[in-house]
């Protein structure tokens, strides 16, 4: 499929339409780099300087100074392990209830568009609504969560470290699950149902049909779909900002370096912050191709 | 048959939970949005009145005193823009790449999902100072070009798939049977690919409209700000009340619309969700 090298003996007639297909990608790849690629850079430039627009007439070259700051404080080491934390938790969770309803919606014998039903509604929701919703949902005094049987009339969801991180997985896990089921879908259409037969005729259970054929045959869905997902986790962002602000120790690394950048105007410290997050994205991305070697080209961009 | 009755109740239970779980937090904004002031912090999941009132209090005072009328107008005339230019500029390259034979289609397809991995905190900052420089804080293109940065991937790669179905033959075969090139393109080849453009513009246009972190780093006022920023800076009717049942209100508004529209067009949708999952 791919063009195959002519270089000396071109054709006019294939220069013309290399010509043709560079013209209307040009404006695709301009948009896409204009907000990625300079900026990126930029920010590597902002983050070996001393910058603080509340005082704006201190400020030059710092080397790694900056980088030295976040690393050396503990705060950057809490907030990267509460982001590794939530994103294993939330895509574990998401990868299991995922390939549940993935397994339904294949194999429903009805109400196969009720599922589907379902799992878009939260895919229609912007983020902050969902996570207001569920805020207000677990709020002592106004929400219904806590007139639930088995949960305590008076618990604080929001007063503790690893309660908040429950409302905060549960919100998440209920907002991107679809995304998960439907990636795992795409996967599980494409086995030939043949294999299953020939497994029933040979005597294997369900279970034996689901862990012999379904899960090894579904191993590249199941990386991209976690690829994905795990990038995406990583920058969990909207969801804390609602529910905690990072209060009671919640905060990610984007909430950092939001802080540092918006709240505080500090753009050397927060481009050092988001040079970090950007190369832990890098080493994710990076073992997940690794072991997904060239079939990751062929997953989809989600988000 | 006995197995066939209990196969049965255990995908109804299945499905009755999915559903269940997946409506709850809807429900629930739409029950606190209902509730009088009085009775928001009652806990109930149904309403034991109804009143419209945090309805009327979020659009009283008309636009200039109303918290949240500009913003739902910039956040709608923010997702249209983007959708449109996405939409015009990812027919383009996707075009290109399911149709025309060149070197780089590969670098493409490539940087495209890099990009789509890319995490925007990392612009955040230098977007906030070039904006600033060039005076693009605050305003619309401020924030529709990183949308429109961050759309492309996917609206790229939906496109492609639904182009490479497109049977290409019937254009030539229309020009045998005495059609211009461009009635050829008008008539045969745009109402086939307009169901795929239609699903990669709901797409971009749920991304723009959801979007919380740039629009709350690159806005300062009701001149850009979008909805989802609107919504964290919202205020009770005093400084004693907090702004639940606004917030509530507002979020209805702009949820129950889009889940309607979603729910009308999900074949659509997850078709375009997963487009490229199988065949790259």
């Amino acid at each position: 499929m791919e063009a195959h090298a002519q270089p000396t003996g071109a054709s006019e007639r294939t220069r013309s339409e290399r010509r043709l297909a560079w013209l209307l990608c040009a404006p695709a790849v301009v948009a896409m780099l204009a907000v990625t690629a300079y900026p990126i850079a930029y920010a590597i430039v902002l983050s070996v300087q001393s910058i603080d627009l509340r005082f704006p007439a201190e400020g030059g070259f710092v080397g790694l100074d900056n980088y030295a700051s976040v690393l050396g404080s503990e705060l950057w080491w809490t907030d990267l392990f509460n982001t590794v934390f939530l994103t294993v938790v939330s895509v574990s969770i998401e990868l299991v209830l995922g390939m549940a309803i993935a397994l339904v919606m294949h194999r429903a014998i009805f109400g196969r568009g009720a599922v589907r039903t379902g799992v878009l509604v939260p895919y229609g929701i912007i983020t902050v609504v969902a996570a207001f919703s569920w805020q207000f949902a677990f709020a002592p005094d106004s929400g219904f969560v806590n007139g639930l049987p088995l949960i305590s009339d008076d618990m604080d969801w929001f007063g503790d470290r690893f309660s908040s991180f429950a409302v905060i997985i549960m919100a998440e896990v209920w907002k991107t699950t679809p995304f998960m089921a439907l990636l795992l879908l795409a996967g599980l259409v494409t086995i030939d149902g043949q294999l299953y037969e020939a497994a029933k005729v040979d005597g294997a259970s369900a279970v034996q049909r689901f862990f012999r054929i379904t899960l090894p045959l579904m191993k590249p869905a199941i990386l991209v779909a976690l690829l994905f997902r795990t990038l995406d986790a990583f920058r969990v962002f909207d969801t804390i900002y609602i529910m905690t602000a990072g209060a009671q120790d919640t905060e990610s690394v984007s909430i950092l370096g939001f802080n540092q950048l918006i709240s505080r105007l500090n753009l050397g410290l927060g481009s050092a912050v988001s040079v970090l997050i950007f190369v832990c994205v890098l080493i994710v991305a990076f073992l997940y191709v690794r072991v997904l070697g060239t079939r990751v080209e062929e997953g989809r961009p989600v988000k | 048959m006995e197995r066939g009755t209990r196969e049965y109740t255990l995908w109804s239970i299945g499905i009755a939970l999915v559903l269940v779980f997946a409506m709850i937090p809807v429900l629930w904004l739409i029950s606190l949005s209902l509730k009088p002031s009085a009775a928001i912090a009652d806990g109930r999941f149904v309403p034991s009145e109804i009143s419209f009132e945090n309805y009327e209090s979020l659009f009283a005072g008309g636009i200039d005193a109303s918290p949240f009328i500009k913003p739902l107008i910039n956040s709608i005339l923010i997702a249209l823009s983007t959708t449109a230019i996405s939409i015009v500029l990812a027919s383009f390259a996707a075009y290109a790449i399911a149709r025309l034979e060149f070197p780089g289609k590969r670098a493409i397809l490539a940087g495209a999902l890099a990009i789509a991995m890319f995490p925007p905190i990392s612009t955040i900052g230098p977007l906030f100072d070039m904006w600033r420089a060039i005076g693009l804080y605050d305003t619309y293109p401020g924030l529709i070009i990183p949308y429109l940065t961050f759309s492309l991937p996917l609206a790229i790669y939906a496109l492609v798939a639904f182009f490479r179905e497109i049977p290409w033959e019937l254009e030539q075969a229309a020009q045998v049977d005495g059609a211009t090139p461009f009635q050829a393109f008008r008539k045969v080849i745009v109402p086939l690919a307009a169901p795929g453009m239609f699903t990669a513009a709901i797409l971009v246009f749920i991304f723009a409209w959801n979007d919380f972190l740039f629009a709350i780093s690159l806005t300062s006022s009701d001149a850009s700000r979008t909805v989802p920023a609107a919504l964290a800076f919202f205020t009770g009717e005093s400084s004693f009340t907090e702004p639940t049942g606004s917030i509530a209100a507002a979020a209805v508004v702009v949820t129950v619309p889009i889940i309607l529209f979603v729910l009308f067009f999900q074949r659509r949708i997850v078709s375009g969700l997963t487009a490229g999952a199988v065949k790259g």
